[in-house]
């Protein structure tokens, strides 16, 4: 079974002296019945298969409905001349791009979901080409990130049509503040409260997608995801504690997203869906006859 | 949730209920069909049917219908291979009464057989199949399945359970459902472990069952 809190997962850790990446890979091993190698392999494959959809974009596709494609490539050619540095500036590039795959049909890892596939590449690919992170790690970040990921989707929920936008982005920023700090070398109560500061920013964010697709706001969203998920976690490193633990920042999502209409729950009937422009494109869709 | 339902799937965006649910759709009802399908009559209906050309639905029904994984790069094309396959098909919507929003009624015909599943996205890739034939089924197709056409009498789901148990297979359920109108019936067997191909034949020889088709897409 999965870890039920962030509480008993840190006390594990600290009663047994494992790592947390080590915890939550033993207990995927024990819930699927193989070996952690098999695990740790498994794991290794989603970074892969998030690499080989990174190098693989290509910006002159376009989404069958025309609403998403090539504005990864305008960041990337923008990069150097970024307000926020190049970093930040490849972060961005690479959210788009990841969540423009999506829409246009291209093989993702859904981390937790598709309409969020963008977040956690965005901040772990630059990062990983910024410090020269070697595999094993990377996979053991991964490792951390999911396990917080899955405590997120045990006590409260993980898609749209249930929680809002902050059940998908918001948990993929926080699964990501989570995995930073530990690839920075932070403390497991660092990753928790890097986890609440993404998770707090993005309360409440609805789910509205444009005509019922995953295009407009979610191919932009996936940025506020990973830059969220980048300063959650320097927040964190510099020695910043949540005040609300990471459980209770979670139970209040929850609670939130309960308390959210339909209408704001991917049904595209509120938000940004039923705006005028936003009706009308769904208006212009092709549809089936 | 399983920890690689957290990380992952990896997957042909761009949503998992209207895509990889739509190919894992496909794939079922091509393994319940139990041979290639030659034609198919899809019908899409509520959400399918109004978001599916954006979601690429259409596309990815006819994928899993060509047998392939929802992480297949080739599901953009589908519609061009199903052709050079010598699948014929043809896409509509339809309004049926209750079902799932996210839902799919098919008519399929192979070289020898034919069927008609109706079947329902969940959500996470997750997948339901509602009606088989029209007769109401429930299942998930998660766990090896055997769905078995059978007559609507005594004694059938003995064979079954005694060939299973003569095979060390451990059942994890077994559910009948039947035609109100009497005379047919079709039995879903959900089974631990995968079920050898020769149960299959043997139980097909057993008087009274007409069908046996064995899904296994884990
Ligand atoms: S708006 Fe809705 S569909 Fe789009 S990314 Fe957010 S949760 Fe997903």
């Amino acid at each position: 079974m999965a870890f039920k809190s962030v509480k008993e997962l840190l006390e594990r850790s600290r009663e047994t002296g494992r790592e947390v990446w080590q915890l939550i890979m033993e207990e995927d091993a024990n819930d699927r019945n193989v070996g952690t190698e098999d695990s740790f392999e498994k794991m290794r494959s989603m970074w892969k298969a998030m690499k080989a959809s990174s190098d693989s974009y290509d910006p002159s596709l376009r989404s069958s409905s025309g609403l998403s494609g090539g504005d990864g490539h305008k960041v990337r050619e923008y990069r150097q001349k970024c307000i926020s540095g190049e970093f930040m500036g490849d972060v961005i590039a690479e959210a788009i791009g990841m969540a423009e795959s999506n829409a246009c049909m291209r093989c993702i890892v859904a981390a937790p979901t598709a309409g969020s596939c963008g977040v956690i590449p965005a901040v772990l690919i630059p990062y990983v080409n910024k410090y020269g992170t070697d595999e094993e790690k990377i996979v053991r970040g991964l490792f951390v990130s999911a396990g917080f990921g899955q405590i997120i989707a045990e006590r409260a929920f993980i898609a749209g049509a249930l929680g809002g936008c902050q059940a998908e982005i918001g948990s993929a920023s926080a699964m990501a503040a989570a995995m930073l700090v530990y690839l920075q070398g932070g403390s497991p109560q660092q990753s928790a409260s890097a986890l609440a500061f993404a998770l707090k920013s993005l309360l409440g964010l609805v789910c509205d997608p444009v005509a019922g697709l995953v295009e407009v706001p979610c191919v932009k969203r996936n940025v506020i995801g990973a830059v969220n998920a980048i300063t959650s976690a320097d927040m964190a490193l510099a020695g910043i504690e949540t005040m609300i633990p990471a459980d209770e920042v979670i139970d209040a999502m929850r609670a939130v997203g309960a308390a959210m209409p339909s209408s704001l729950r991917e049904t595209a009937e509120g938000g940004l869906a039923a705006t005028p422009t936003g009706i009308e494109i769904a208006e212009r869709m092709p549809v089936l006859k | 949730m399983n920890l690689f339902d957290i990380m992952g799937p990896v997957m042909v965006g761009p949503s998992s209920s209207h895509t990889a649910g739509a190919v894992r759709i496909g794939r079922v009802c091509l393994r319940i069909l139990g041979e290639k399908a030659e034609r198919a009559k899809i019908h899409f209906h509520g959400s399918f049917a109004l978001t599916g050309v954006g979601h690429g639905t259409d596309k990815a029904v006819v994928a899993g219908l060509m047998d392939m994984e929802t992480y297949d790069i080739r599901i953009p094309q589908s519609f061009e291979l199903a052709r050079e396959n010598g699948m014929e098909f043809t896409i509509d919507t339809v309004d049926l009464k209750d079902a799932h929003p996210n839902t799919v009624l098919m008519e399929l015909k192979g070289k020898s057989k034919s069927i008609k599943i109706q079947a329902s996205s969940l959500g996470g890739g997750r997948i339901s199949i509602d009606e088989i034939d029209n007769i109401k089924t429930s299942f998930t197709a998660e766990y090896p399945t055997l769905v078995v056409h059978n007559e609507d009498k005594a004694g059938h789901a003995a064979h079954v359970t005694k060939m299973l148990a003569e095979k060390n297979i451990n059942i994890a359920s077994l559910r009948s459902y039947r035609d109100k109108r009497g005379g047919f019936a079709i039995m879903v067997v959900e089974t631990d472990e995968p079920i050898p191909i020769e149960v299959i034949g043997e139980l097909e020889k057993k008087e009274g069952i007409i069908k046996v088709t064995y899904v296994n897409v884990i």
